[in-house]
């Protein structure tokens, strides 16, 4: 690839959801937005190379795709013809100066109640990253004619309610930031134990979801749930290199090599939640990065504070209420007061749910394991396995159950 | 409201059916306990080896019968799963969740229920 070129690229990619969300707030929507943006693109693949890379690319981009939309309008007779070309010039100045954010207007209209819960994180995805449909539907588990489809339907819904991405209300923003939160975690947690499909270069979905996370609680900063999502996100993150071994075979928290969590992630995570903690306003996203701070103490007390954790996990459950802080807290449970303790508590999740809950069945497998109910436990893991996608994670729960077995 | 779906698991030829190598045998049993479980397994069963297979076409009259598979492809259909979910997300989860879909690849398929 040429200098030029990989200027373009890179452009587009890191760039891509702010150039689409500066040009759709001066109206014409998401798809004429990324029409211009498009057309930018190729024509700077065309000029870059004989003239040289501009010294702000991604200002010479907006500026050029302000033109072909503007362009695009005059032919459709749709914007006024008196385009102005100074307006033009100084915002192509503004451009590459000083960045207006638009990027939360985006994540606000793609968590908006237009758009379809489960397919706020994926629009997030194509509009605020510019990934591809194709690898959003791999990373969702969605055939991918389906997830386009989708796609397309959420973005023409959108452009006809809001067409210029006006921000929500202050009342109606709260709400929404929470919305916008929950999209982005269940990005995370799809991307959390593998790469998912998306960009193996960037690591996976869960690298995408944390880099919308950052940019949330950078955009947000007054709101502390932002602010406990990205630290939650980063604890995990800090994790990733201590979660296989050096055969690739899968390494359970409490077997980890502390020496192989990242260090410089810890801190800014527990910077995060110090900073949401100033608040005084506790919420699900920070009680949970508090469990895993908890976690990340071990590194310098060489031990888990289970009871810590324990209540915690109280406090979430009472907050937030769910299968998998009900199964967190059994195990908590478990290490604090004993493996029938944890097995009581994990009874209480609805029936229903919990059979085809892959963490519930490891939780169960292990308290029975440890209880000295063998045969339970074999059969247990087997089941745990049996649920798993990831091929490491079924083989140590396999080797788990005839571990259990043996005896 | 429920649908059923097809999970056809295609994995490398060698292996004896849907198994593959032998050391796979406990994962496959895991996965089936673990669809039965949940409660969403309607049948299935394991394929005998493709070179086992038979094919055979009626033209003007007369039977063509060769060796089989039907399609002689590098990954080969080694058994079939029934099961039934609330939704395809439901049932896309359960195929990736198929050993065959680490080592070879799974085929999620709706099943047309025709009244009776």
């Amino acid at each position: 690839m040429t200098d030029a070129a990989q200027a373009a690229e890179r452009a587009a990619r890191l760039s891509y959801g702010r150039l689409v969300s500066i040009l759709a707030a001066r109206g014409g929507g998401i798809a004429a937005a990324e029409d211009a943006l498009a057309e930018a693109l190729a024509r700077a693949l065309s000029v870059w190379p004989e003239r040289g890379v501009p010294a702000s690319p991604e200002g010479w981009l907006v500026a050029v795709a302000r033109r072909a939309a503007h362009d695009e309008g005059r032919r459709r007779g749709a914007l006024a013809r008196s385009a102005d070309h100074l307006a033009l010039l100084e915002a192509e100045r503004a451009a590459g100066r000083d960045w207006p954010d638009e990027r939360l207007r985006l994540l606000f209209a793609c968590a908006g109640p237009e758009v379809e819960p489960a397919l706020r994180a994926p629009l997030m995805l194509q509009v605020v990253l510019g990934l591809d449909a194709r690898r959003i539907a791999s990373a969702f588990l969605v055939p991918p004619n389906t997830m386009g489809v989708s796609l397309s339907r959420a973005k023409a819904r959108l452009r006809e309610s809001a067409p210029g991405f006006a921000p929500p209300a202050p009342d109606e923003a709260a709400e929404r930031v929470g919305d916008v939160l929950r999209a982005i975690y269940a990005a995370y947690t799809l991307g959390l134990d593998g790469a998912h499909g998306l960009d193996e270069k960037t690591g996976g979905l869960a690298r995408e979801a944390l880099w919308l996370g950052g940019l949330a609680a950078a955009l947000a900063p007054e709101e502390p749930e932002a602010l406990g999502l990205h630290a939650l996100m980063l604890f995990a993150e800090s994790r990733r290199a201590a979660r296989r071994d050096a055969d690739g075979r899968y390494v359970p928290l409490d077997r980890q090599e502390i020496t192989l969590w990242s260090a410089p992630m810890i801190e800014a995570a527990e910077a995060a939640l110090r900073r949401a903690a100033a608040f005084g306003s506790p919420g699900r996203f920070q009680l949970e990065a508090a469990i895993q701070s908890v976690h990340a103490d071990r590194r310098r007390t060489g031990r888990t504070e289970w009871k810590a954790i324990l209540v915690l996990y109280d406090g979430l459950l009472a907050l937030a209420p769910s299968l998998g802080a009900l199964t967190g807290r059994a195990v908590a449970l478990g290490e604090a007061r004993g493996a029938q303790a944890g097995l009581a508590a994990l009874e209480a999740a609805p029936e229903a749910a919990r059979g085809r809950y892959q963490p519930w069945r490891a939780a169960r497998a292990h308290l029975l394991a440890r209880s000295g109910a063998r045969e339970e436990a074999a059969a247990e893991f087997r089941r745990a396995a049996g649920l798993s996608e990831d091929p490491a994670a079924r083989t140590w729960l396999l080797e788990r159950a005839a571990e259990a077995e043996a005896g | 409201m429920s649908m059923q779906f097809m999970i056809l698991p295609y994995s490398k030829k060698g292996g004896s059916g849907a198994a593959g190598a032998p050391d796979d045998m406990p994962a496959w049993i895991a996965y089936t306990e673990a669809l039965a479980k949940a409660g969403v397994l309607r049948g299935g069963e394991e394929l005998a080896s493709p070179d086992e297979a038979a094919v055979i076409r009626v033209r003007d009259g007369a039977r063509i019968v060769e060796d089989g598979p039907y399609a002689d492809t590098k990954e080969q259909l080694g058994g079939f799963f029934l099961i039934e979910v609330e939704d395809l997300q439901a049932a896309m989860e359960w195929g990736a969740r198929c050993p065959a879909a680490s080592t070879g690849a799974v085929e999620v398929r709706p099943v047309i229920l025709h009244p009776r």
